[in-house]
């Protein structure tokens, strides 16, 4: 699963090759087609009294996910050539999830504490962490990008967003 | 002349301060999203959709038609200046837009690149004025086998006309049609693919995938690249702007063909990023200047954004006069139709006549306005660009959050959001086209609709799809369009041999 290419970063030579990545996202289709299928069955796939049943129309919709991603999956497989392209490297994967797992706590932490504060605060991390600002000017952005969308959404447009299971907003009575 | 009639009663529709001023602030945000990297055109109108909800409808679509047409607008800037392009279809606008700004001839090759959208829209509107009204006239006889037989014909001409692998875009369509089905079976009352989560039961939002996909998605795509922006500053004075236009009539023939191709993707589900690569080869291969291309010909930027803009302009026709989208961002303004509670469709034309007008009109008003917009504030929407990436790309996320929550007031949609967010990354990086998994979000419900309507009327006999010559006709199209990579396949064995 190397490139053949020297390159100055070890990390810029390894990683998921796309032959690879093509065969697992082949395979979940697959599974979401057996899952589409599987339900529309128990709903009933056919012919009822008054015209076609609810499964009618996804079974075959699934059918077809079925077939078009076994197909996918024998052309990776039999695509060995792919094997040595490189779908992403170890370096860019990194940079990637650098984004995407905070951005999945940043979701968690809207769950509980709301937009705003979520927001302000993963504003003012991205700042810290990636971009390298100072704390107060990384703050500062975070929270006056949140207090403007605030009086945009809350006071212009009235259009109240999540506040979070606690609700540490709730002193401002809106 | 019904029709300038009509238009006219739009104009006085659109010609309110109130709806001037939505036009301007459409056209300014427009610009901003189509400049930002990870807001295109499709989700920025999804993100920004929420904020019409209390408008009148028609105020809400001019609103949000002229964010289109700034993110089309907007998609040049940056691939001008930056070499970054905004958008998918300005990539062809940086092969000799870019080297022209290295030259020091940015303002010439932005005021091009404007104009010549300016153009393409222009004779895309006057297309729509014209001939929208004439199809929903015709359209008016279709009944559900009809209406189903140009639902396939849109599935299949992504098959047939795409680019990638015929099983792939297979895939991605019948993964949207799956999606559509999970939640309350409109017809029975039953509850479908939801496994007992009753959370499933409003089933996916086609926006909250439109936000994910194309926003998250492309958020994570361009961290992957490591984006770096080091661009040409601009400023377009008026001189420059006088000379560009007084050289423009020259490249008449460029226009005139962009803007043919332009229109002819945008109706069928083509889409502006084909129409501009494909306009780009025909000027390279039809100027005098061709082998010039890519050092910095202005034909080598009107080519592209010509068709570009025709084609975004034209994929509202099929929007209006069928109820069918021909772009994804045509497709939320189709959502929005329904959110507002209009009926898409041919009847539109006969039931909402100042909507349809006004919209109408407004795209003639909102390209003018964003034309001097545009070219005014260069120096303004460039200077966005400047903000560095590690304070925009975490603000993109959170709008996309707000977006994606607002649609149904639902904390579980930013969830789903960061969902689809990972599967347009992967989509994007295994071709996978998202075009028509969004359309097949979109229009699932109706297409299923149309085509269990057609099952009743003929009692589980699918011969009722060729049943008349019209239907037929369009059935017929549809299966060949499908079966069109197999049968140029063939057709290319058989030369070889």
């Amino acid at each position: 699963m190397t490139d053949e290419t020297p390159l100055p970063d070890p990390d810029e030579r390894v990683g998921i090759s796309l032959r690879l990545m093509d065969i697992i996202v082949a395979l979940l289709l697959f599974v979401v087609g057996a899952v589409v299928v599987f339900d529309s069955y128990r709903l009933g796939s056919s012919w009822g009294s008054d015209g076609p049943q609810s499964g009618y129309f996804p079974f075959r919709v699934g059918i077809l996910i079925c077939i078009a991603s076994l197909i996918t999956f024998v052309q990776a497989v039999r695509a060995r050539n792919l094997s040595y392209v490189m779908f992403v490297s170890l370096a860019r994967l990194k940079l990637v999830l650098i984004v995407l797992i905070p951005a999945l706590f940043y979701v968690l932490c809207v769950q509980y504490i709301g937009l705003y504060v979520a927001s302000a605060i993963y504003i003012a991390l991205f700042m810290v962490w990636l971009g390298k600002y100072s704390w107060l000017k990384s703050i500062l952005v975070g929270a006056l990008v949140n207090v403007s969308f605030f009086f945009m959404f809350e006071v212009w447009f009235k259009v109240p967003l999540w506040k979070g299971d606690l609700d540490p907003l709730r002193f401002l009575g809106f | 002349m019904v029709e300038l009639n009509a238009l006219f009663q739009g104009f006085a529709v659109v010609l309110t301060p109130f709806n001037m001023l939505l036009m301007t602030i459409g056209i300014v945000l427009g610009v901003i999203i189509g400049v930002l990297p990870g807001l295109g055109g499709a989700n920025g109108v999804a993100i920004l959709l929420p904020l019409t909800f209390a408008m009148p409808p028609t105020s809400a679509i001019i609103m949000l038609s002229c964010i289109y047409w700034g993110a089309l607008f907007g998609g040049a800037i940056t691939s001008i200046l930056f070499n970054i392009p905004g958008e998918p279809w300005s990539v062809a606008t940086t092969f000799d837009g870019y080297p022209m700004a290295q030259q020091g001839r940015a303002g010439e090759a932005l005021t091009a690149a404007f104009t010549s959208s300016f153009v393409g829209a222009f004779v895309a509107v006057v297309m729509i004025t014209f001939l929208a009204p004439m199809v929903a006239k015709f359209a008016l006889q279709f009944g559900p086998p009809e209406f189903f037989a140009v639902y396939l014909l849109t599935f299949c001409s992504f098959i047939g006309m795409g680019k990638g692998s015929p099983w792939k875009t297979l895939s991605a369509m019948m993964l949207g049609f799956a999606l559509a089905a999970v939640g309350m079976d409109t017809v029975t009352g039953q509850l479908r693919l939801i496994f007992g989560f009753t959370d499933l039961m409003r089933g996916f939002d086609f926006l909250i995938a439109v936000i994910g996909l194309f926003g998250i998605g492309e958020i994570l795509l361009s961290m992957e690249e490591g984006l770096s922006f080091t661009g040409k500053t601009a400023r377009i004075n008026p001189k420059v702007v006088f000379q560009t236009w007084a050289s423009l009539p020259k490249y008449w023939a460029t226009l005139v063909r962009s803007s043919a191709i332009g229109i002819w993707m945008g109706i069928t589900p083509g889409g502006a990023t084909p129409a501009s690569f494909m306009s780009y080869g025909v000027a390279k291969r039809m100027s005098r200047d061709g082998e010039k291309f890519g050092t910095g010909q202005i034909e080598g930027v009107i080519a592209p954004e010509t068709a570009a803009h025709a084609a975004g302009t034209s994929a509202l026709l099929p929007m209006l006069a069928l109820g069918i989208p021909g772009s994804p961002t045509a497709a939320v303004l189709l959502g929005g139709l329904l959110i507002w509670g209009l009926q898409p469709g041919p009847l539109l034309f006969v039931e909402q006549k100042d909507f349809v007008w006004g919209l109408i009109a407004s795209m003639y008003l909102g390209n003018i306005f964003g034309l001097v917009i545009v070219l005014t504030c260069v120096p303004l929407f460039a200077a966005i660009l400047r903000i560095p990436f590690s304070i925009i790309a975490p603000v993109i996320l959170v709008i996309c959050a707000i977006g994606a929550y607002t649609v149904h007031s639902a904390m579980l949609d930013i969830w789903f959001m960061m969902l689809f967010g990972v599967i347009g990354y992967l989509f994007k990086k295994l071709n996978y086209p998202l075009a028509p998994m969004v359309l097949a979000l979109v229009l699932g419900d109706r297409a299923e609709d149309s085509f269990r309507q057609s099952m009743l009327i003929a009692q589980g006999d699918l011969r009722i799809f060729f049943s008349n010559g019209l239907v037929g006709g369009i059935t017929a199209l549809a299966l060949i369009l499908l079966f069109w990579p197999l049968v140029s396949r063939v057709v290319g064995r058989l030369r070889g041999a």
